[in-house]
């Protein structure tokens, strides 16, 4: 790491070498960790997964040089004990969150419970009682992280970024109580309130955890093989142009065809509905993920083909490190979209044939007239399925990290 | 033409070429970019092609370099005939086409993998990125670059691979003039280190007259080489020199851009040699 110092002292005064001396930290890190490009996958993991990289690669998006420089220091600390970077503490004058910041969360959180205690007279004394726990836990961790952040300076612009978006959600909570509970405007049982949703979470969190766990399963299954077969038929659609020829027509007209309008045939031909459904989530991604890697491959710029084929190289250079590689922005288009598609062509098969995942709790619950446990599926599946979005977002942003600066996201 | 054994192995030979393309409005006619061109370039020899825009520089470079294949003709390297792009002549464009995804060092290796001599070479990078001063650079991804940074990038990414000729379609014609002028001493302080033959499109006479050992005029619809000029004068060059200008100001008038009004260039004047 010492070059890196170097290099960023040297550089301080001009945003156009801050912002060239961040790809270069990062790109410094990666070495570090092995000579292959498979070295990075731990790394690519817990970054993937920790939420403090999201916030401070959101702040790189910006232009301001202050910000990048900033950045630039945060990636040389990152992982010291002690931060000994004093450029940074100049730059962040405050070195705590202002008082009503820190006490939104706790705030939100005492006020909607209040609301609650006001409205939840008739309700169960333990739908009331989880809620309470619930709520008691937002208010002790808020309270130990708005004590965390004034040693611990990522967490800080964390916490800067996110807890506005903590306290609306929390406040959306005893609206909601309003709503239901309070004056009777949806009706029951369809709308419970939110103490009841809790209340159905806790208790039926066995069946909901294997439910979740199905349909986890099902979907990497269908996904990963949709994936894999889109990407070899979009780079053959999108490369050869006989290819194209014969398999573009059968793309455009079996293609647009929704994945669910399926089922009747699927369930007939496969012997088991898991694989059924699994090859029908696999047809759902496959459309999307083929139509954007072949338009990807064919549009790379001719001058990078010419470029390459003077530098010597042959098809299978001109295919792996120059089409695919200018296709990938593309192509992680036709991964989103594909994964969209995925989670609706999931749910209704497995409400319809599988008798196991979320899909198929949903319609279970709803049967026995349970609102309270449908309710409970729906924000698990929200969960389930913004954290996959999510993932693939910072998969996106490592994968495409020469992009930075050349488009905005 | 003279006989196999003498050729040198890094000439380069162009006899009686000629390539035409589909007009764009009227893709049923042929439109005439080249006719009947013609050119030899001796072993480490400089040679600089002046004309207007147009004129089929470019296309002539393209089938130089194997990208394109002429309707009639012959191109040769030494006594090997051209056929297809390869990595003995190398081709820097006006924009650099960097790979954008790979880093500095990444894009000057792509000779190397490409060619699949990575591993023996891998220590000629490090010696790449010096001589064209861009070490600090080397994990910085293209867009970080300055357009004179990213040149030179792409001039170290074509010269990697030791091509026997190295071709330039106006390198150098997007940068700003200090950049530009600097870039020149640094492109002629290459050559003379490598002595590899160098053809250099452009359309800016001063950088003909500064780098070239020969200058070649093309005129344009169809295009054809219209003027071949020695320039032999003393290196290193001084630009302001009174036999620097003497040279501009013949090049000028042959053009018929000195004193004013430009007249029709007569196409009967058809004139080469030295």
């Amino acid at each position: 790491m010492p070059v890196n110092r170097q290099f960023s002292a040297q550089t301080d005064g001009t945003s156009a070498f801050a912002r060239v001396a961040s790809p270069f930290a990062r790109e410094r890190r990666k070495e570090t960790v092995g000579p292959s490009g498979w070295g990075l996958l731990p790394e690519l993991v817990t970054s993937v997964l920790s939420p403090l990289t999201k916030g401070r690669r959101n702040k790189l998006a910006s232009d301001e040089y202050y910000q990048a420089v900033n950045q630039a220091d945060t990636q040389l600390s990152f992982g010291q004990t002690r931060p000994e970077n004093h450029g940074a503490h100049r730059l962040e004058s405050r070195s705590t969150l202002p008082w009503p910041m820190q006490l939104a969360v706790p705030l939100a959180a005492l006020i909607t419970f209040g609301i609650h205690l006001l409205l939840s007279k008739t309700a169960p004394p333990l739908e009331t009682h989880s809620y309470m726990l619930l709520f008691l836990e937002i208010v002790g961790v808020s309270i130990a992280l708005a004590i965390a952040q004034r040693f611990w300076s990522p967490l800080r612009r964390w916490m800067r970024h996110m807890w506005p978006i903590f306290t609306a959600a929390i406040l959306l909570l005893a609206v909601w109580d309003m709503v239901t509970l309070g004056f009777h405007l949806l009706p029951l049982p369809y709308f419970p309130g939110p103490a009841a949703v809790l209340r159905s979470l806790i208790s039926d969190r066995a069946l909901l955890l294997d439910s979740t766990w199905h349909s986890l399963v099902l979907l990497l299954s269908g996904y990963t093989l949709g994936v894999i077969v889109g990407l070899v038929s979009g780079v053959c659609i999108g490369w050869s142009s006989s290819v194209r020829y014969w398999g573009m027509p059968l793309l455009k007209v079996v293609g647009p065809i929704p994945a669910t309008a399926w089922i009747p045939l699927a369930m007939v031909v496969s012997p088991s509905a898991i694989v059924s459904a699994a090859g029908l989530v696999a047809l759902a991604v496959w459309f999307p993920v083929t139509m954007l890697t072949a338009s990807g491959i064919s549009n790379t710029r001719a001058s990078y083909l010419d470029v390459a084929r003077t530098l010597g190289a042959g098809r299978a250079y001109l295919i792996f490190r120059v089409a695919i590689p200018a296709a990938v922005p593309n192509i992680f288009i036709g991964l989103f979209v594909g994964l969209g598609a995925s989670f609706l062509t999931l749910v209704v098969a497995e409400s319809v044939g599988v008798k196991s995942g979320l899909g198929w709790y949903v319609s279970w619950a709803q049967g026995w007239a349970e609102y309270g446990k449908v309710f409970a599926a729906l924000i698990i599946m929200a969960g389930f399925f913004s954290t996959l979005m999510t993932l693939l977002f910072n998969i996106r942003d490592r994968v495409l990290v020469w992009q930075k600066g050349i488009i905005k996201w | 033409m003279v006989g196999l054994a003498e050729i040198e192995p890094s000439s380069l030979h162009v006899q009686q070429i000629s390539k035409s393309f589909p007009a764009p409005d009227d893709p049923s006619t042929r439109r005439q970019a080249l006719s009947d061109i013609s050119l030899s370039i001796a072993q480490g020899e400089l040679v600089s092609l002046v004309g207007p825009s147009g004129c089929g520089k470019s296309t002539l470079l393209r089938l130089i370099a194997g990208l394109e294949a002429p309707d009639s003709g012959e191109l040769s390297i030494g006594s090997e005939p051209i056929n297809e792009p390869s990595a003995e002549r190398g081709l820097v464009f006006q924009d650099p086409n960097l790979f954008p995804w790979l880093t500095v060092r990444r894009n000057i290796e792509a000779g190397l993998v490409a060619r699949g001599v990575l591993r023996e070479k891998r220590n000629e990078v490090g010696e790449f990125m010096r001589l064209v001063g861009l070490e600090a650079f080397a994990d910085a991804y293209p867009h970080h670059l300055s357009g004179g940074m990213a040149q030179r990038v792409a001039l170290a990414r074509a010269l990697i691979n030791h091509p026997k000729v190295f071709l330039l379609d106006e390198p150098l014609g997007a940068l700003d003039a200090f950049t530009r002028m600097r870039m020149q001493d640094e492109v002629l302080r290459l050559w003379e280190n490598r002595r590899t033959t160098m053809l250099l499109v452009t359309h800016d006479i001063d950088e003909a007259i500064y780098m070239s050992d020969r200058i070649m005029i093309m005129t344009h619809r169809p295009g054809r080489i219209d003027r071949m000029i020695a320039n032999a004068l003393a290196r290193p060059r001084d630009r302001s020199s009174s036999e620097f200008l003497r040279l501009r100001a013949d090049i000028l008038e042959l053009l018929h851009f000195a004193g004013g009004a430009a007249r029709e260039i007569p196409n009967e004047c058809r004139w080469s040699g030295v």
